[in-house]
């Protein structure tokens, strides 16, 4: 403090303070650490999340078996084994066998192939419809956006599961059936979100600046829109894949949906039913686990990535 | 506001059109007849059959009927039990499927609500990660397998309660228990992060500033709006209900209109299966009118909402 070597009068001065410094020294405006993208920062917090990641990791699993259990299983899905029937857990068929002699292990696997394909599928063909709908909707707006809200609000007034009912009723129950079933009326959900959002977005001044800069739509649309409604719209896809295979579950349970020899979640739950009461637990106890840790899995995942990649909850 | 409640009156009238329309197209375009189980019928019969259930029109000319049965509500006889019509089945299903719905969502309501304001005001504690534990689980296990479950342990276990019928208060405890848990679990979340979002505006600290007890201030003050979202949800809520007593009616052997609904559909018989949607569908979106309508009665705002332009 009081060294006067330190101290600034008019006496010690230099001229060369006030010469500019070389460019190549001047690194302030240069970013010292890795810039941080979007997404990079939602899995950053997404890993954070330790129920989430919980989800992700069984889910990641489920699939891998899911692909490759009924490859390495000795058991085939359908062949009946009647000496080897209502078994118990055993080494032999780890989750028992039902009233047929099939290996409950292998066709939960075989359930897990089909129920994830129901919910992805459906998730996916929601995704499509929804965006193309709720863009249209959302950035067109005025009179067009008001006709297509209308549409919107008559259908999603529907009875969901009523509908999906009728439809396999009329077009047999089949993988197919139950996927158009479920998107004819799933699709309305996802316009609404995505619709909210481009209406949100479209007025931001990056909006306007891209267009002023003379973009077009339909880069104005890829560019600028899409990636800034995908959160939400990611976040409403992983809740729509639990719902998917639940209610998958729920028409083979009534006797809609797949039906044997093959196996979903939902049919062996429901073949599980009459015999559930002279003692043979494993044979609703595993399809049922599964149909429950998948949409635990899927629900505490859709709720981790709410958070990870809403910027408004950044701490 | 009276010219929103028109405006949600005729939607309401759409969709009930639309409804009824797509039924009778699905219903027509199916292959089959109701009575290709009937072999022994000689051609005249069958001919007088089709003529009693108009099948012999053209079809615009059924589509009118259909029309004028669902407006005169008389959906006609049933045809694979002529000595019932679709109204008696109703009559007979229809109240019990109704009483089940109602008391799930009665308590659903109370204990989501109880369980979610709870939840909220001890943030991070131990009821907290109770009840949402509580409400994952509850939201991943399919009302199905819960019901199997209860009848297993409570049921046949235990013996505590009994597995079937609906025939005394006791026996509604566990299709009510089983049927009932998924709606508790999402009115519970949905209500704790609402209450806690709540919890900290300013009037509620006014209030406490005021000196008045916790338990006004979260009866009074704090619930009046947490509430809001659950009943924006009542409505599907409901739908979700009334549709899944189909299962939990079938497992419980309980004598609703979900067992006539899936013998119908199993049946092929048309004027029941077009019946029963139609007014299911009908009660359905009825019920989505009156909680829209309470809605914008509760929350003030909505009306400044519609003014701007639907935004």
């Amino acid at each position: 403090m009081t060294n006067p070597q330190n101290v600034v009068s008019p006496q010690n001065i230099k001229d060369e303070w006030f010469r500019p410094k070389p460019k190549d020294q001047v690194k302030a405006e240069s970013v010292v650490r890795p810039s941080l993208s979007y997404w990079k920062d939602a899995w950053r917090r997404l890993r954070k999340n330790k129920l989430a990641m919980g989800g992700l990791i069984f889910l990641i699993l489920l699939t891998l078996f899911a692909i490759f259990g009924p490859i390495f299983s000795p058991y085939s899905v359908t062949a009946t084994d009647y000496p080897s029937q209502n078994q118990g857990p055993s080494a032999a068929h780890w989750f028992g066998t039902d009233e047929a002699g099939r290996d409950v292990f292998t066709r939960t696997w075989y359930g897990a192939r089909i129920s994830l394909f129901v919910g992805v599928m459906a998730a996916l063909i929601d995704f499509f419809i929804g965006i193309i709908y709720g863009g249209i909707s959302g950035y067109k707006g005025g009179r067009t956006d008001a006709l297509m809200m209308r549409i919107v609000e008559v259908l999603y007034g529907l009875p969901h599961l009523l509908v999906v009912i009728l439809l396999m009723v009329v077009m047999g129950a089949s993988l197919t059936t139950i996927i158009v079933a479920l998107t004819v009326t799933g699709w309305v959900g996802m316009a609404r979100i995505v619709r909210g959002q481009v209406l949100q977005i479209k007025n931001y001044e990056f909006v306007t600046a891209s267009k002023s800069f003379g973009a077009k739509t339909s880069r104005i649309l890829r560019k600028n829109l899409l990636p800034n409604t995908m959160g939400p719209i990611i976040v409403q896809m992983t809740l729509t894949v639990p719902s998917a295979i639940f209610a998958e579950a729920f028409l083979s349970f009534l006797g809609l949906g797949i039906a044997a020899p093959f196996a979903s979640w939902g049919v062996m739950a429901n073949d599980a039913l009459p015999v559930i009461l002279s003692g043979h637990w494993w044979r609703l106890f595993f399809p049922a686990l599964f149909i429950s840790l998948t949409m635990f899995a899927f629900n505490v995942l859709g709720d981790g990535l709410q958070d990870a990649l809403d910027p408004k909850l950044r701490r | 506001m009276a010219k929103y409640i028109v405006k949600r009156f005729l939607m309401m009238i759409a969709t009930i059109l639309i409804i009824a329309t797509v039924t009778f197209v699905l219903m027509h375009s199916v292959p089959g007849s109701p009575f290709d189980g009937e072999r022994t019928s000689n051609p005249t019969i069958q001919a007088n059959l089709e003529k009693f259930y108009k099948l012999d029109e053209p079809m615009h000319v059924q589509y009118l009927y259909y029309l004028k049965s669902i407006v005169t509500f008389d959906f006609g006889p049933s045809i694979k039990k002529p000595n019932d019509s679709v109204n008696e089945l109703l009559a007979r299903g229809f109240p019990i499927s109704f009483e089940l719905g109602m008391v799930t969502i009665l308590v659903a309501l109370i204990s989501g609500i109880i369980l979610g304001t709870l939840a909220a005001l001890r943030h991070n504690g131990i009821i907290d990660y109770f009840a949402m534990t509580f409400a994952v689980v509850g939201i991943s296990v399919p009302n199905f397998v819960l019901a199997t479950l209860l009848i297993q342990q409570l049921a046949v276990n235990l013996q505590w309660l009994p597995a079937a019928t609906w025939s005394s208060p006791i026996h509604m405890i566990l299709p009510t228990l089983a049927l009932a848990t998924g709606p508790t679990a999402i009115i519970a979340r949905l209500t704790r992060s609402s209450m806690l979002e709540v919890l900290t505006q300013d009037y509620i600290k006014m209030a406490r500033a005021k000196g008045l007890s916790p338990v006004r201030i979260v009866v009074r003050h704090a619930l009046r709006n947490a509430l809001m979202p659950v009943v924006t949800i009542l409505g599907t809520m409901l739908a979700g209900i009334l549709t899944g007593t189909f299962v939990i009616e079938r497992i419980f052997a309980i004598p609703g209109m979900g067992k006539y609904f899936v013998e119908s559909i199993n049946n092929r018989d048309y004027p029941v299966i077009m019946g029963s949607t139609v007014f299911y569908s009908a009660f359905l979106v009825f019920m989505l009118f009156l909680v829209d309508i309470v809605y914008g009665f509760l929350d003030p705002r909505i009306k400044l909402h519609r003014k701007e332009g639907d935004a």
